[in-house]
């Protein structure tokens, strides 16, 4: 067999097909590549010794790694969750990635990033199969799996085309020329006679040619590559470059695809953690009576920590509602939801919070004298903004598997969980245990969602204390309800924003204080002379943390908002506002993209006595991408009801790697993105989320959807970005203003017309 | 209780308690992970099953309800290796990122297909409605069940275009 079949592409974490009739399937053995390998751990570049030890492992064959030497130093900063203190030394190498070709020709190539939905791992396979050139079918990726894969930091802030994806370019393109070389050696011509593709080396002038596992069969080779390798041009791209369909779909649509959720392994019982009434409450009285004399239960407590094991979801369910548990209420008065913005205005991250975040950069970005020029403004307008927090409501909720295992060396700990931070989870589960990093290993199947949401281990750790506690194997699952009240939110936030303009159009002045909604995109891409751009972290009363594009979107909804009403004040249309306004070539560009296609300059369709009609425009740049979307909506005047019509966006995030892939991502982001524009806001008092389930905090449904168009701009002369953030950015604001130009009511909170326009205005 | 299912055409007898849910009767005692959790309230739809010919959100369908009425799940589509015309149109449009709403996306677009064999987009839409996707994949899934729509009830060999199941074929060895 040289390439094989479809049924056998990468797939890691894709069950037996018998699965589905299988009593109990063991998971492991649904994974052949990772379960051959388990004895291992390659953590190391090892400088030969571990290098041997992928081949002892992998049997033969060409193994090429990548060492990384601070070319990027985004996932170096990684360090700062560094290795566990039990193992001074444990922090990775530089390795970055490796791939391995085996005598069958199949490509195995092994990443720490994870695949939740985003298609990173089949933009990730075309890059390799574009440098080897080898077909798209013969790579398989090796995700996500700590003890098989090179440390990550983690899959978020889009960087896993601009970091991984060039890494793994790299990879390729190193093997391919010693591929080359080997074929030169073996039939003893010069290299540069030789041809490489679609997974042969050939001998024009000799009329042979040589499959890459036959080349490598027999053969143990390990290559350590540079940073500095060539890699081809965007422009020459015959594989990159074009529409491959999602890696897997097949086994999606029958079903036979496997989740944490879906996991078995033999023995394995089902876990349920007992829940304070509210956030921060302690555990002060505790009577589990009932629930140890029920069959098989398992009862454990650790502090304010209590759940239960039984061989049945229901049985565990049973189980924890037959716990009796008093509990007191974190000390305090707690803000609510009414009252948020007020409170986090004033207050700062408190000292037993550990302060802001190290990457919150809290320093006043400065440029020219922005109160003078506030003072000169032919026009100046103040405005404050406000985004409530949302949850991200992934569709598969938060579960793991926890095993522990005991051999010569102690204890070890496997855990397959769904998270975005496999290494960060491993490190996690290694202090909670007291744990070497090296004695527990993560495994993430591809996962059903994650938008910035499953960072983070918590149902790792309790189903890891859980199944110490009962000596056998337990899954976790949260339920919907644990999602919205246990899970981390986007952060709530105020933004105040006073501004400046002449005339003629020119902005400026331009000050700019967020307070709690994060740093990201804070700064404006418009040319404006004078500014004051400053984040302020606050303490905030619920969880919070990432989310697709995260603070971004806030940013994005103040400044661009602001932005419009500068140009109504000038009486200038807000596009030509815009383009007066800005010098970078590229915002520029999908600026005049967005609109040319949504038909800009015709205006919004008529309003009618029963419907007010109006278009917005909105765009920027985040996390290397460019976005600019163009939205009309119709305001029901007697309801005051909001429906988006029609949107365009126009997305420019360099040389596309997948342009069908792109597109997916580009509208999933728009659709996502209308929730928190128009309806999802989390609901608290007493720390309480008053709104834990999906009755209750309203998603994006089908009947939401406007048309949607998308201006694809492919930039091959530049390098390529990530696409599964910034597209979400544009459209709150772009609706905001069209709903300004249908109503003469300038929304300035997200969301902006959960209870009717006219209330959420206020 | 012992309660007997005909289950993608098989018989299973289960001792379950019959207040249970379906879903977890599928999931946990047939082992069929097809049908997902997603809310357990009945709200996502990543749960939907047929039970006859009708859409249900198993979830909270309890197992007693089932018993006697052919249930049919998402690993009951695909018959000698061939996918419904809704799985191959699920394909073909690329409708899924994640992928954990698409077995609940694809029943319940059976069952309209079933009742409604060339649905409008605002009939999908309100039928669709029942089910979430987080990812955003709506428009592609309209699009899905359009062409399936079109693949079930247009012969190939009139308009050209190949239905999902001679498209398959070609790719057996």
């Amino acid at each position: 067999m040289t390439a094989h079949r479809e049924a056998d592409t990468p797939r890691v974490g894709a069950p037996h097909p018998d699965a589905p009739h299988a009593p109990a399937l063991h998971a492991g053995a649904a994974e052949p590549e990772r379960y051959e390998l388990r004895e291992i751990t390659l953590r190391t570049d090892g400088h030969g010794t571990t290098r041997r030890e992928f081949l002892k492992v992998l049997g033969g064959g060409l193994v090429v790694a990548l060492v990384t030497h601070n070319a990027f130093a985004f996932p170096l900063q990684g360090r700062q969750s560094g290795p566990s203190p039990n193992e001074p030394g444990e922090a990775p190498e530089e390795l970055g990635a490796w791939l391995h070709i085996d005598e069958h020709g199949v490509v195995t190539v092994y990443t720490g990033k994870v695949e939740f939905g985003q298609g990173i791992r089949t933009s990730l396979a075309q890059e390799v199969a574009e440098e080897l050139r080898a077909p798209l079918a013969s790579i398989r990726m090796v995700m996500g799996d700590t003890d098989l894969t090179p440390y990550d930091m983690g899959t978020f802030g889009s960087r896993s085309t601009p970091q991984m994806g060039t890494q793994l370019r790299k990879v390729g393109a190193a093997a391919r020329e010693l591929l080359i070389g080997l074929a030169a050696q073996q039939w003893g011509v010069d290299r540069s006679t030789l041809t490489i593709a679609d997974g042969r080396v050939a001998d024009p002038r000799g009329h042979r040619s040589i499959g890459y596992g036959e080349l490598t069969a027999g053969q143990r080779l390990t290559e350590t590559v540079r940073d500095d390798v060539a890699f081809t041009p965007a422009e020459r791209w015959t594989i990159a470059g074009t529409s491959a369909p999602k890696v897997g779909a097949r086994d999606i649509v029958t079903g036979r695809y496997q989740y944490t959720s879906d996991l078995r392994v033999p023995g394995m019982m089902h876990g349920k953690v007992l829940r304070p009434p509210s956030v921060g409450a302690t555990l002060m009285s505790f009577d589990a009576s009932a629930a140890r004399s029920m069959s098989r239960v398992t009862v454990t407590r650790e502090g304010d920590f209590a759940g239960v094991v039984a061989p049945s979801v229901a049985e565990a369910q049973r189980a924890v509602d037959a716990l009796r548990a008093t509990w007191t209420p974190a000390a305090g008065v707690q803000p609510s939801s009414r009252d948020i913005y007020a409170y986090l205005k004033r207050t700062r991250p408190s000292e037993h919070d550990g302060g802001p975040e190290p990457w919150n950069n809290t320093e006043p970005f400065v440029k020219g004298d922005v109160n003078s020029a506030l003072a000169a403004a032919d026009h100046r307008l103040r405005a404050t903004y406000t985004v409530a927090y949302i949850a991200h409501v992934p569709l598969e909720p938060r579960v793991a598997i926890a095993h522990w295992t005991h051999d010569a060396q102690g204890d070890k700990l496997t855990v397959w969980t769904g998270t975005q931070r496999p290494f960060g989870v491993r490190e996690e589960l290694a202090r909670a245990f007291g744990l070497p990093v090296s004695r527990v290993r993560v495994i993430v199947p591809d996962t059903g969602g994650g938008y910035g949401g499953k960072h983070t281990g918590e149902a790792a750790v309790e189903a890891a204390r859980l199944a110490k506690a009962a000596g056998q194997p337990v899954k976790l699952a949260w339920t919907r309800e644990e999602e919205f009240r246990w899970a981390y939110f986007r952060p709530a936030g105020v933004i105040d924003v006073d501004a400046g303009v002449r005339k003629d159009g020119t902005i400026t002045a331009w000050q700019f204080d967020n307070y709690n909604s994060g740093p990201a995109a804070i700064r404006p891409l418009y040319a404006i002379a004078n500014q004051r751009v400053t984040f302020h972290p606050s303490e905030s009363p619920l969880r919070q943390g990432s989310y697709r594009a995260l603070a971004a979107t806030a940013n994005h909804f103040a400044r661009e908002t602001h932005i419009d009403d500068l140009a109504h004040a000038v009486k200038m249309d807000p596009l030509a506002f815009r383009l007066k306004n800005i010098d970078d070539p590229r915002l520029r560009a999908v600026f005049e993209a967005a609109a040319d296609r949504f038909g800009w300059s015709k205006g919004a369709r008529p309003s009618s006595d029963s419907t007010a009609h109006g278009i917005g425009i909105a765009g920027g740049f985040e996390k290397g991408g460019y976005v600019a979307t163009c939205a009309e909506v119709a305001v029901d005047r007697a309801s005051d009801g909001v429906r988006i019509v029609r949107a365009v966006t126009a997305f420019d995030c360099g040389a596309v790697v997948n342009p069908d892939g792109l597109r997916n991502q580009i509208v999933g982001a728009l659709i996502q993105g209308i929730g928190g524009a128009l309806f999802e806001a989390i609901d608290f008092d007493h720390g309480v989320v008053r709104n834990a389930h999906l009755a209750e905090y309203r998603v994006p449904r089908f009947g939401d959807v406007p048309d949607i168009d998308v201006v694809l701009i492919d930039r091959k002369d530049q390098p390529s970005f990530g696409a599964g953030e910034a597209p979400i950015m544009g459209i709150a604001p772009a609706v905001g203003a069209a709903i300004f130009q249908a109503t003469g009511t300038r929304p300035r909170t997200l969301p902006m017309a959960r209870d009717g326009l006219r209330v959420a205005a206020k | 209780m012992r309660i007997d299912l005909d289950v993608n055409g098989r018989q299973h007898s289960v001792d379950v308690d019959p207040a249970r849910s379906l879903l977890s009767v599928l999931r946990e005692e047939l082992a069929l992970t097809g049908a997902k959790p997603g809310c357990g309230e009945g709200q996502c739809g990543a749960c939907t099953v047929l039970l006859g010919s009708r859409s249900v959100h198993s979830c909270l369908t309890p197992v007693s309800s089932a018993a006697g009425v052919p249930v049919t799940t998402i690993e009951g589509l695909e018959r000698d290796g061939r996918l419904h015309p809704l799985q191959q149109a699920f394909l073909d449009e690329g409708a899924l990122q994640c992928g954990y709403c698409t077995a609940g996306m694809i029943m319940a677009g059976v069952a309209l297909l079933d009742t409604t064999p060339s649905p409008s987009r605002e009939e999908i839409v309100h039928t669709m409605q029942r089910n979430v996707c987080r990812c955003g994949t709506y428009p592609r899934v309209v699009a899905a069940i359009q062409r399936a729509a079109q693949a079930m009830h247009v012969p190939a060999s009139h308009d050209g275009s190949r239905t999902g199941e001679q498209q398959l074929q070609e790719q057996q060895p």
